[in-house]
């Protein structure tokens, strides 16, 4: 380990954010993470968008990864945008939302600037590979 | 220094978190140039207090650390924490889930809580943590929170970074053999049995209590022996983080040990024992850097071992042939 030392690990933050209480997708993506060489922190359910904030920015996290079941999506994920900007984070974090997203909101929240939404049945392996690619320097 | 780096630092001591959060990155990744940043973070540290807090998995560290930040809180301190886990050997991937009990202090950006994975090396790992702790100092946290990685009895590196330090023990922690073996035991300057409310939880206090009884109160002879007056038994108290009961004595406890630390000298010893021991962990780094390039010059570590598996020569004599012209370079 010691020739890797210094190579610079993707940190990312896997989040829950809002009432939904289902965090089996968060925790299996948090271990396949952990398994591709990923720094994860797992921020664990119930997170309003602050805590999301605070953790994101003292983490210094290259990506940020929110998990949303609840369809409060289009509330939730402006209010966590609004704050990485605030403290600028918001332009080298890459930000991913996972879980079931109509169509017409993933559009929207793109536009918001979220770089990729993967719905449910996505391949671990295409999300680990879009974090590969596209994970902010630090 | 890079301007940007410059910068960086700037804004760090101008109280951005963003800067703050960066540069602890910088620090962990051993970012070209970060040396110069921690050199000069150096000059602006030395008024936080550091408590290093340490025990097995599962003992409660992190439930403790975050009431403990919160009564800090409540008495007008900021303060940061620095959690360590640990990260996979094979793939050097980590779950950092420390956050995860921070609930008391959500949504409070004066409590700067930074996870850490171990990154493999304990060695690197601890030059990385306390120039973390040097760069909280330096934007100017009070109190300062090191929670070990929970994995073994090995934490004694914490004692390098820490003023005071805790160790926590969870009831059942097996016969009072455990308390005979050296380590972890040793460092202890207060011992908290959490999760007091469960079974067996009196028992780990009255094997504790005999164990320090024993022990008597020397002081570690590693910080300055001409300390007079450093007289500290360490105490063995309960409690119940969950529910935050124990936690003001606790804290109490911690604030005692910090009176006498600054009102014998103590405080100082300890600072100058750690400072020597950075010089030496930097020093060896940067020797360790020598030997790797004279190892590339004389062909390469593959090729070394070949011919020590051929039995063309031997280990002892490959690391003296390799050490030689670095060896001559000081003797000259």
């Amino acid at each position: 380990m010691s020739a890797d030392q210094e190579s610079q690990s993707i940190r990312c933050l896997v989040a829950k954010v809002g009432l939904d209480g289902h965090d089996r997708g968060a925790h299996v993506i948090a271990r396949a993470f952990r398994d591709a060489g990923f720094e994860v922190i797992y921020s664990g359910l119930h997170n309003a968008p602050d805590e999301i904030v605070q953790a994101a920015v003292q983490e210094d996290v290259n990506v940020l990864g929110i998990s949303i079941l609840s369809g409060a999506h289009d509330t939730l994920v402006p209010k966590i945008v609004a704050g990485l900007k605030e403290y600028d984070a918001f332009e080298d974090t890459l930000i991913l939302v996972g879980g079931v997203v109509p169509d017409d909101d993933k559009a929207e929240l793109k536009e918001l600037g979220v770089a990729e939404v993967f719905g449910p049945g996505t391949p671990m392996e295409e999300t680990i590979e879009f974090v590969r690619e596209n994970a902010p320097e630090r | 220094m890079s301007a940007k780096h410059a910068d960086l630092l700037d804004e760090l001591l101008d109280g951005k978190h963003r800067a703050l959060a960066r540069v602890i990155t910088k620090i962990e990744n051993r970012d070209p140039g970060y040396r110069e940043l921690v050199s000069a973070l150096h000059g602006h540290t030395g008024s936080a207090d550091v408590i290093g807090v340490t025990g097995s998995p599962g003992a409660g560290k992190s439930t403790l650390v975050d009431k403990v930040a919160n009564y800090y809180r409540d008495r007008g301190e900021t303060v940061g924490v620095i959690a360590i886990d640990p990260s996979s050997p094979f793939t050097g991937g980590a779950v950092l889930g420390d956050r995860i009990r921070m609930a008391s202090n959500v949504g409070d950006m004066d409590v700067f809580f930074r996870s850490m994975s171990a990154r493999g090396s304990l060695g690197g790992l601890s030059t990385a943590t306390t120039d973390a702790v040097k760069a909280l100092d330096a934007f100017g946290k009070d109190k300062i929170i090191v929670e070990t990685v929970g994995a073994g009895q090995n934490e004694i590196d914490i004692v390098k970074t820490a003023d005071t330090v805790a160790v926590l023990v969870p009831p059942e922690s097996g016969d009072n053999v455990q308390m005979l073996k050296a380590g972890i035991l040793e460092i202890a300057d207060v011992f908290v049995v959490n999760k007091a409310d469960l079974p067996g939880a009196d028992r780990a206090v009255s094997d504790l209590k005999e164990m320090v009884h024993m022990r008597g109160d020397e002081p570690t002879p590693e910080f300055g022996a001409d300390v007079e007056g450093y007289d500290w038994t360490p105490e063995v108290i309960e409690t119940v983080a969950k529910e935050g009961e124990g936690v003001e004595e606790f804290i109490d406890l911690l604030d005692e040990h910090h009176e006498l630390l600054e009102k014998t000298g103590m405080l100082d010893a300890k600072a100058r024992t750690r400072y020597a021991e950075e010089i030496r962990a930097l020093l060896r780094e940067d020797a360790n850097r020598l030997v790797t390039e004279e190892i590339e010059s004389h062909g390469g570590m593959t090729e070394l071992v070949e011919a020590v598996y051929e039995r063309e020569t031997d280990p002892y004599s490959v690391a003296a042939d390799v050490i030689a012209p670095i060896e001559d370079c000081v003797h000259d």
